[in-house]
């Protein structure tokens, strides 16, 4: 095989055991943000290299990547903005009309369904961070590939 | 009322990545998204001046003060921030407006407005933030956006400058995150007012924090030793950015912060008014005595910035020597007056060189003075725009430059600080020097022959220079008494009752 | 004490990095590490002798706890370092597409 497309079948035997767990560990972390030390960012960086990974390891695609990249574009950039109409829903809904509110019912300590808005905050923010991570090492790629041309 | 404050950052936030999302749909939304939103909130701007609030306090999540120690995050306006919020208004509509047909060469233009957004978002959360860790994630937003909009076209010339740019202004923010640190741990709070009650009596840290502080954000204001990063990246970037930084960057940034932080946070004290007031002095100088001697224009009015941005910190530097030393309180107001009216004139008149600049060299595709002439037959509107500018800036009536600087070297001369005057008078006629020779050797003299077709800038460019012009003259009107009361002196009042800030925000 | 003056060493270290070196990789580099001497002091001022983990559990409830809101603030910096270091690192490509090399004494087109 070509020296493009990814690595040595032993190392994409391996992706392929590892990439899920790896990336059903970042969910993890993402959704147990509000409760032990994790949250968005951190769990949308482990979400991130799993993807990075996979990339590496199967070679890259690039007319493929071309395409992924506006979907990339269009996460990242929606998911700020959702995180944005969730603030100002406070604004809106809530009873004294006051910017990023909390205005979702708080819990019982140490229940997933707790305090307010914060667990759809932090999932916005992982999808968000991994959007950004993932276009960030694609961008790179295809300039590279455009370089070599 | 006070729940209008957050819009100034959310509106710039949601346009920014409706640009992104839509740009698919529609082909060019993001520029009607911006000039409509920039509309909107200048109009919001004026409304909030005339109505003359005392300073508005907003909570971020309605988090009540605990035991009276403030716990939510504080968003803070009052006289001075008002009068900054309307000029960056100002400042980012007419350049949007010039961007309308600058960026047709650009083949990313969504990107372009949404980072533009994104810049004026970060300015605008500095200049209403209430506590010191928020405005230096504001910071941090402007300046990385301004960082890749430098490099907007990708030569080799913007790249370079930009790489200048983002390492120190990189070291910059570490100094400013440093101090956060010291202040945290000495303090144990993050608000603004509560850090004036709370700052232990020891001279010595206070010192060390102004120092980290000043080097910092010196750093982003281009004082003298901090000034290298200055010429190279508001020369190379594209002309809208260029008149955007210049314009209202370094001012909203960089002496803004400065004001607020050395006025109303920390005590004034002799040895720092002495400090900043020696920085100014040798911007001043050092600033314009290199742009006299450039050939390229832009970069002429790069470091034509740093002296005008020393003419501010000296205004400011005698209010603050008048108040340390116990003298009369209408000469530190008369003071402070001058470097407030004079931030606010040189926003204008240096964003409308710049979209000048840009304007031949949109046409002309050159910068340099030796290759340009002639150009006031083939280019009216330019030339006639430029020519008010250029007055505006070398202080001649009656445009708004001279009254600023007619109150700055007044208020010198009360304070008996006689050098002080003697020496802005001389770089006023520096800068009457450079500017003429600017003029000169752009406008007036012989047409080369390749430049035989070229004709007048798009109506998009044309109308915000014209308007920005206009605006050169009408600002000169704020001097006036009646209306000096609605707009400068409510962020004069603000800066005079140093530490009295604190509790009126904390409401004590 | 001496974790405060190893975090100065550290600064220094990165400073003297920034000012002298000549391949722009390297500058970007010690760039970097001057900011990982700036959040280890701000979250070393958050600490509390005898202090945990600042997380409510059952099995710690109250108790000194370990200052958080450093540890917020370093959370934010780390993301904020990342986008700077992610363009710097941008920039650093495409100049070495135009001019061939990384030092810094070739790229050296804007005098004056």
């Amino acid at each position: 095989m070509s020296e493009q497309h990814g690595l040595t079948i032993i190392v994409k035997k391996v992706c392929q055991f590892i990439v899920p767990p790896l990336f059903l560990f970042g969910i993890y972390i993402t959704v147990y943000g509000h409760l032990s030390p994790g949250g968005g960012f951190t769990g949308g960086v482990i979400m991130a290299s799993a993807f990075i990974f996979q990339i590496l390891a199967e070679g890259s695609y690039l007319d493929k990547l071309r395409k992924d990249k506006k979907n990339l574009e269009l996460a990242e950039s929606a998911s700020i903005f959702g995180l944005l109409v969730l603030s100002v829903l406070g604004l809106i809904l809530g009873g004294a009309a006051i910017f990023f509110r909390n205005f979702l019912p708080a819990g019982k300590l140490g229940d997933i369904l707790s305090s307010g808005f914060i667990p759809i905050g932090n999932l916005i923010i992982g999808i968000e961070v991994c959007a950004s991570i993932t276009l960030i090492y694609v961008a790179l790629l295809i300039f590279k590939d455009e370089e070599t041309q | 009322m006070s729940s209008m404050i957050p819009l100034y950052v959310i509106i710039p936030l949601a346009v920014a990545f409706l640009t992104v999302i839509l740009s698919r749909l529609f082909n060019s939304l993001g520029k009607y998204l911006l000039i409509s939103s920039l509309l909107y909130l200048t109009g919001l701007s004026f409304y909030f001046i005339l109505q003359s609030p005392q300073a508005v306090v907003y909570r971020v999540g309605g988090f009540a003060d605990v035991l009276n120690v403030p716990v939510a995050i504080f968003l803070v306006a009052d006289g001075l921030t008002f009068i900054l919020l309307l000029i960056i208004s100002i400042v980012g509509l007419m350049a949007a407006l010039y961007s309308f047909s600058y960026t047709k060469q650009y083949t990313s233009e969504e990107k372009y407005y949404a980072l533009f957004s994104l810049m004026l978002a970060g300015m605008y959360g500095v200049v209403i933030a209430g506590d010191i860790f928020n405005l230096f994630v504001f910071l941090e937003i402007s300046s990385i956006a301004s960082y890749s909009l430098v490099a907007f076209s990708i030569d080799k010339q913007q790249l370079e400058a930009t790489f200048k740019y983002q390492v120190l202004g990189g070291v910059s923010s570490l100094i400013i995150l440093l101090a956060i640190g010291f202040i945290y741990w000495a303090t144990g709070t993050l608000n603004i007012a509560d850090i004036t009650t709370q700052l232990p009596k020891d001279k010595t840290f206070v010192y060390f924090v102004s120092v980290l502080l000043l080097g910092g954000f010196g750093l982003k204001a281009a004082l003298v030793p901090f000034h290298s990063w200055l010429p190279d990246a508001h020369s190379s970037a594209p002309s809208p950015i260029s008149a955007m930084l210049s314009g209202v960057l370094i001012k909203a940034i960089g002496a803004y912060v400065i004001i607020r932080l050395f006025f109303n946070m920390i005590p004034v004290s002799y040895e720092i008014a002495m400090t900043i007031t020696v920085l100014g002095t040798l911007s001043m100088i050092i600033g314009v005595f290199l742009a006299i001697g450039q050939w390229d224009l832009k970069r002429l009015l790069a470091y034509s910035s740093i002296s005008q941005m020393g003419y501010v910190i000296v205004g400011i530097g005698i209010g603050m020597l008048v108040l340390a030393t116990g003298g009369k309180d209408k000469v530190a107001a008369l003071a402070i007056t001058g470097g407030l009216f004079h931030m606010l004139n040189h926003s204008i008149f240096k964003g409308l060189l710049f979209l000048n600049a840009g304007s031949i060299e949109y046409r002309t595709g050159t910068r340099d003075l030796k290759r340009l002439g002639g150009l006031s037959e083939k280019m009216p509107v330019t030339s006639g725009t430029s020519l008010v500018a250029s007055m505006a800036i070398s202080g001649i009536p009656p445009f708004n430059g001279f009254f600023s600087k007619v109150v700055i070297v007044f208020a010198a001369i009360q304070a008996q600080y006689y050098w002080l005057a003697f020496i802005s008078i001389v770089v006023n006629i520096i800068t009457l020097s450079t500017f003429t020779k600017a003029q000169k050797y752009a406008f007036n003299g012989e047409l080369p022959s390749k430049y035989n077709k070229i004709n007048e800038s798009p109506f998009g460019m044309s109308l915000s220079m014209t308007l920005m012009a206009v605006l050169c003259i009408v600002m000169s009107f704020l001097i006036i008494p009646g209306v000096r009361e609605i707009f400068l002196k409510p962020a004069v009042d603000v800066l005079m009752e140093t530490t009295k800030y604190s509790s009126k925000v904390l409401g004590l | 004490m001496t974790i405060f003056l190893l975090c100065f060493l550290l600064f220094m270290i990165g400073l003297y990095g920034v000012i002298l070196q000549r391949n722009l990789i390297k500058i970007i580099l010690s760039l970097a590490i001057m900011e990982y001497s700036v959040y280890m002091f701000l979250i070393v001022i958050g600490y509390v002798r005898g202090g945990n983990v600042p997380i409510i559990s059952k099995f710690y409830e109250h108790g000194p706890f370990v200052d958080p809101l450093p540890q917020a603030l370093v959370l934010t910096a780390i993301v904020i370092g990342l986008a700077t270091k992610a363009l710097l690192l941008s920039v650093a490509i495409r100049l070495y597409k135009y001019y061939g090399t990384f030092d810094i004494r070739t790229i050296h087109d804007l005098k004056g």
